[in-house]
This record gives C-alpha cells, structure tokens and sequence, in this order.
C-alpha cells in the first residue's frame, strides 16, 4: 500500500508516502530513529502490517516538520535500506 | 425586530431498517458506526446483510454521537447494544466510540464499504467527507493499495457546501441540482479556501450574478480541487464516489467532465459507506474471535 500523509494547499503538494509493502518486511524501521523531528512513528496498520506512519500531529504541517532537512540528504530517507519513504517535494 | 433564519445547511438526519430480515435468526450481528466531523453514521449488518443504518449530524460530544446512531439505526427493531458480537469504530472521532471493540481507519472503512456497494470491480473511490476528501485506490477485495487524504481546508468538502447554502439561501439538498440550471459554465471561484470562495460569491452576488452561476461556479471549484487530488493517486476505472457530497450531481458530474470518466451509480446510501466498512470489518473480526 502506497500510504500517503500531507496536505495539498495553495502553496502546493506536500506529502509523505509510506511503501508499506516494503516497509513491514524491514525490520529495523531505522527511518523512525533517523527523524530528527520526530515525525515518523511505527504502527501496526489497518491490515496488521507493522509499519512506519507519519505522526498524527505532523500531517497538517509536515512541510514545515521536515524544512530543517535538505532535500537532498533527508536522513529518513538515507536510513531506509527498502527505499520505502518517498516526499513529494 | 427579529426573524426565525432557516438553517439552509442542515441536511435530514435519518434511519432505515429492513424489516424482512429477522436478527435473531443471524449468527454474527456486527456494527459500524462512523464519527464524521460533520455527520455520524451507524449500519448494524447480519451475517453480513444490511439490516440498519442511521445518518445523524455529530454534536459536540463524539461519544454521545456515536451512541445516538446507533440507538437510531436500531429504533424500532428491538435489537440492542447487546445483541451486537462486534462493533468497530472509524471516522475522525473513531477513538470516541466507546462501545467499539477495535477502531479502523476511515480510509479502509471506505473502500470495504466501496468495494460492498459497487462490487469488487471498483478500483479508484473518492470519499469526500464532511471537512476532509479521500482518493483511494483499493483491489478486488476492498482493500487500500493507495491514498492520500486532504484535510487542510474545508474547500472541497460537504461543509463547504454547507456555507454555501447558507450564504445563497438554497437547501443543501437542492444546491447539485441547481448549480446545473447554467447554460454556460462559469469560471470557477477560489478552490483554495472556501472562506476566499465565500468572500468571491458574495461579490458575484453583489454584482448581479443569479444563485445558480454562483453554484456552478462554487460545485467547479469543489470538483476541480478533488480532481487535483485524485490526479496524484491516479485514477484507474472503476471510479466511484462515497460520503455525502456523492449525492451531490452538480458536483459529480463536474467530476466526472474534468476526469473524462463515469462515476458507479448505486442505490445504496453512499454516506454511509465509511459505517458499512466498519461493519464488514467487524464481522471478519467477529469470525477471526478477536
């Protein structure tokens, strides 16, 4: 399941998503650990997957929870070995 | 001197049962109640056939929404609380419904619902919500493959539609309808925020444009922003429509022009497909013993 968590508004698209296929068969979840802002959370899914989901209260503002990361070097990202966390932006 | 002003946005609260379907005769009775930040839904199901359902505007009390559906759903039917097996709870205010055994996300209430309502063919369904608007993509099964959710703003949602109502004196039943009286299709007012939209149609109004134009205006608005949304997921046939703005045909057929794709039809309630989703949870839950 591609698990998408942001908003779209007028400044434009500002979504997480969450491979979820991938990431319940990692184990380590190291993305979690790896967000300095904390944002990231690990859950057991609607269909009892445990994977990684972005906090509730980060969804309405993720762009501004994940500003301090380049783009580039997104840690999150560097510590996902699945390639499961994808940012829209 | 005073005047009683009629409440345009209030939509009809109400419930249904079948009366040819004898519950006490069902082996798993199992529930589905939806808190909505607008609206609250229950559906009680019997081996999986849709025995009640009740649609309620939510107050500001989520548990005594919740309990006032389901006390709705069942009026009459002399079914209790307590002949339920297994109840989920999903929906905005899902955490709220104490009587629930589990809680589940709306978005996988809705594509169980969907896929219940329009059959396993349904691919792409589009919830558009009270205050939030969901694209999913789902299997043959009903389950997610995908989503993404927007809850931002209410601009694209059926409380959208209720300030607009209000703002143009048309019952929010009537406004679909009505926004498709245009002979031409107006430029869209603003679909990033509906307080901009009001402020906009206030402004047409002034200027002399009939509470048609201002609809048809307002419903390409709504239809254009979830377009957007749906854009990003990807919309794959068979493509349908749940939660309340579904029964709004301004609105749908927008969408359905925009996207170049017919929407299912269906005559099941499609508010209420969030609840029903919950329920065919509950009744797998039920079967599984957890």
């Amino acid at each position: 399941m591609l698990a998408s968590y942001g908003y779209q508004d007028g400044s434009g698209d500002w979504f997480i998503t969450i491979d979820t296929g991938r990431c319940a068969a990692c184990a380590a979840k190291g993305c979690h650990a790896a967000c300095p802002a904390g944002v990231l959370e690990v859950t057991e899914d609607d269909y009892g997957d445990v994977v990684v989901a972005v906090r509730e209260e980060h969804r309405r503002k993720i762009k501004y929870s994940c500003a301090p990361c380049p783009p580039g070097g997104r840690p999150c990202r560097a510590a996902c070995p699945a390639g499961a966390v994808r940012h829209s932006w | 001197m005073s005047e009683a002003r009629k409440e345009f946005w209030r939509w009809k609260e109400y419930n249904w049962h079948n009366p040819d379907l004898d519950w006490r005769a069902g082996k798993i009775r199992s529930a589905g109640v939806d808190v909505g930040s607008v609206s609250s839904q229950a559906v009680v199901m019997v081996d999986g056939e849709l025995f009640a359902f009740a649609s309620t505007r939510t107050g500001a009390d989520s548990p005594m929404s919740a309990r006032k559906a389901f006390d709705w759903a069942v009026e009459g039917t002399g079914l209790t609380l307590a002949d339920i097996h297994y109840t989920v709870g999903t929906g905005y205010g899902r955490v709220n419904v104490p009587f629930a055994h589990k809680t589940v996300t709306e978005i996988a209430c809705h594509a169980r619902g969907a896929n219940f309502i329009y059959g396993p063919g349904v691919r792409t369904v589009l919830d558009m919500g009270g205050q939030d608007c969901k694209a999913i993509r789902c299997d043959e099964n009903g389950r997610v493959t995908s989503f993404l959710m927007n809850d931002k703003c209410a601009a694209g949602t059926g409380r959208g539609m209720e300030v607009f109502a209000d703002l143009l004196g048309v019952p929010v039943e009537e406004t679909g309808e009505l926004s498709l009286a245009v002979d031409e299709e107006p430029e869209p007012v603003s679909s990033t925020c509906v307080v901009f939209a009001k402020t906009e149609a206030a402004g047409l109004l002034r200027s002399g444009w009939p509470r048609e134009k201002v609809l048809a205006a307002y419903c390409a608005a709504m239809a254009h922003r979830v377009v957007l949304l749906l854009e990003r997921i990807g919309v794959e046939p068979e493509f349908a429509i749940t939660g309340g703005i579904a029964k709004n045909a301004g609105i749908v057929r927008r969408i359905e022009r925009e996207l170049g794709v017919r929407a299912l039809s269906t005559g099941y309630d499609t508010q209420v497909a969030g609840a029903l989703g919950a329920a065919l949870f509950a009744r797998a839950l039920a079967e599984k013993g957890r």
